[in-house]
């Protein structure tokens, strides 16, 4: 009978000590995943801000005016436009 | 001599046997009242310590939800929110000393007394400053200034400016929609912000979901019709053309004749959404929907195409409209230049007030208020706009025969730009008039309602043609490599009730005549330069828009290209 209490009490200790670990280890997942989450979000916040920066450099009127200005380039003239037919 | 402590005088006294007792029932008693008050507290009525101990661990958070992103038709950035801090104080507990303050008010940018005016107020919250960058708003939370916090939040950024303004329009600080398409479509623009439960450890770090209180709607995006390059064009050039004729003020409205998608928008005077700080109201003034203006000739084509309609007139059909005035009553119309036997077809591309005034008189006033209103004057097009207006058709009950025979050109009548566009679009589709689109559409629309016979149109989109080409009112509309048709508009303003030597300059048409694909509708206001009229003002924004934007769209050209000329290549010696 005491031999039977001892390993009862055993197997009791290994499972609380067993409940303990896997909640810890849960929330050490957890904060993982909260880390992950954050990081999700800042990523969202570059790229807007990069998206941002990329319609700011991507700007209809730089691009005229860099064309026009340091590339030199213009619309051709009406008679050197020749249209081809797409087949 | 020593005492031994068991022979101790005091031990040896007898005491009597219930004092032993009672003091035993006493502890006991104690005992048990404690069992039962924490059995009470564990068992019975634990809510107020179970709160309390959540309170200790539990934190409930805001999850934050982005606006919406406003894009082009080929997903290019019209709008997007970018977060920023805001820092804001509880007065009482912001103590801080003259270098502090000093310190804070040289991060913040602002007046030292300015930020201590702000400290002193007897309010339990104010707002330092809204919406700086988030760098900015480390530095100063790392100063662990007491009373002193920051707050997220988002800003609005419209990389393209100006250009886009009107359309685009712009949010307030609180992040709701205050002008264009961020007010029109703000319910699907902005997100709602959700909050959830979690427990936090003593790091601060969260260690466990308790529950989703609500769970965030993050803003949906908002795909525009709008392509931005057409829109730059449309953009640029009329700002040139208001600048050279010293114009008060102009509009221009690009639409996809397919679909029906308004491909570009702008007006003038604009302004730029990314610095409001002075904003006038003419500058925010969206003058295509909301400022109704005297059309003028642009009106004629329905006129005609009103007359062809009923088979009343053949576009050969000739009117006399010599000697260039025409009395009804006490006033009379005239033409700016006389001309003699004019076709229906000549009268529309001489631009002749007084040809189209006989045409419209041979009708009854209820006909030509029926095609007018079928084309969509005089009531709003509802594209859920913020201040749009339906412009003035007053009820054909109520015409004169003057007044019939002025509405005829275009006077006494009065419309948006938009709903101008939209009329022709009856022209470029055979009488087919769709409903418009600020929004992307899935390609070609069906059909929408039929307000004139495909015959009537083609033939009034011949005389719109005439118009155009030499001999006609707006030679400077054309474009080479396309058949161009359109009609100029110069009409007096009214100012103080009656005709002011004011104008404005209008020009509407559509390229390639052979297959419209694109509606381009400039408006003009009050030209001081030595020119006025619709041909000499708008029509050449017209041109170089259309051009553009059929390059942009790479449309076919319909009509011969002027011939190759050889390449002059400065010869290699």
């Amino acid at each position: 009978m005491a031999r039977l209490n001892l390993v009862l009490l055993l197997v009791a200790v290994i499972c609380a000590l067993a409940a303990v670990t896997s909640s810890h280890r849960a929330r050490k997942l957890f904060i993982g995943l909260e880390n992950e989450q954050k990081r999700t979000r800042d990523l969202d916040v570059e790229w807007s801000q990069l998206q941002l920066e990329q319609s700011t450099w991507a700007n209809h009127a730089r691009v005229e005016k860099i064309a026009r200005d340091k590339l030199a380039m213009h619309r051709p003239a009406a008679g050197r436009v020749l249209s081809v037919e797409a087949r | 001599m020593r005492l031994k402590f068991v022979h101790s005088p005091l031990l040896s006294q007898p005491l009597p046997a219930w004092r032993a007792r009672v003091m035993l029932v006493l502890l006991l008693s104690g005992f048990v009242a404690l069992v039962v008050r924490s059995l009470f507290l564990q068992g019975i009525h634990n809510d107020f310590l179970q709160k309390k101990g959540e309170s200790r661990y539990e934190r409930v958070i805001e999850i934050s939800a982005t606006r919406g992103r406003i894009l082009d038709r080929h997903g290019d950035v019209l709008a997007v929110s970018v977060p920023v801090k805001s820092i804001w104080a509880i007065p009482e507990d912001a103590r801080l000393s003259a270098a502090q303050s000093r310190q804070l008010a040289a991060l913040l940018e602002m007046d030292v007394r300015e930020l201590n005016r702000k400290l002193d107020a007897e309010k339990d919250f104010v707002y330092l400053k809204r919406q700086i960058a988030p760098e900015q708003a480390d530095r100063i939370a790392a100063l662990q200034l007491p009373g002193i916090h920051g707050q997220r939040e988002y800003r609005r950024y419209y990389p393209v400016g100006d250009v886009t303004a009107h359309v685009v329009g712009f949010t307030g600080v609180e992040d709701a929609g205050q002008e264009g398409v961020e007010l029109a479509l703000n319910a699907q623009l902005s997100g709602q912000p959700g909050s959830r439960r979690v427990i936090k450890d003593r790091r601060g770090q969260i260690v466990e979901d308790v529950e989703s209180i609500k769970a965030p709607v993050e803003g949906r995006d908002v795909t525009l019709a709008l392509d931005g390059k057409i829109q730059y064009l449309a953009f640029s050039y009329l700002k040139q053309a208001v600048e050279d004729n010293k114009a008060k003020a102009g509009g221009i409205v690009v639409l996809d004749a397919r679909s029906g998608e308004v491909l570009a928008l702008a007006n003038l005077p604009t302004y730029n959404p990314n610095n409001r700080v002075k904003l006038a109201g003419a500058q925010l003034r969206n003058r295509a929907f909301t400022d109704t203006f005297e059309p003028g000739s642009t009106m004629k084509p329905f006129t005609a195409a009103l007359a062809l309609e009923k088979g009343k007139y053949r576009s050969d059909t000739p009117i006399q409209t010599a000697p260039g005035r025409l009395t009804i009553g006490t006033a009379t119309i005239s033409d700016a230049h006389p001309h003699g036997v004019l076709t229906v077809a000549e009268v529309i591309q001489k631009s002749s007030n007084v040809g189209i005034s006989k045409i419209a008189l041979t009708f009854p006033p209820g006909e030509m208020w029926s095609m007018f209103d079928a084309v969509g004057f005089g009531h709003p097009l509802k594209l859920g706009f913020p201040g749009e207006v339906g412009g003035r058709l007053r009820p054909a009950k109520s015409w004169r025969p003057i007044e019939q025979a002025t509405m005829s050109y275009g006077h006494g009548i009065a419309v948006t730009l938009i709903q101008l566009a939209r009329a022709y679009l009856a022209f470029a589709r055979d009488g087919d008039l769709l409903p418009l689109s600020l929004t992307r559409t899935a390609g070609a629309a069906g059909s929408g309602q039929n307000v004139i016979s495909a015959k009537t149109a083609r033939e009034v989109r011949a005389m719109l043609e005439l118009a155009v080409q030499a001999g006609g009112t707006a030679p400077k509309a054309q474009i080479a490599g396309y058949r161009v048709a359109g009609k100029t508009g110069t009409a007096h303003k009214v100012d103080g009730g009656v005709y002011a030597n004011k104008y404005v300059s209008s020009f509407v048409g559509f390229a390639p005549a052979s297959d419209p694909r694109l509606i381009v509708a400039v408006m003009i206001d009050e030209p001081g330069g030595k020119v006025h009229f619709g041909g000499d003002v708008a029509a050449p924004v017209f041109a170089q828009v259309m051009a553009g934007g059929l390059r942009t769209l790479g449309v076919a050209p319909d009509a011969p290209m002027a011939p190759l000329k050889p390449l002059q290549v400065a010869a290699a010696r």
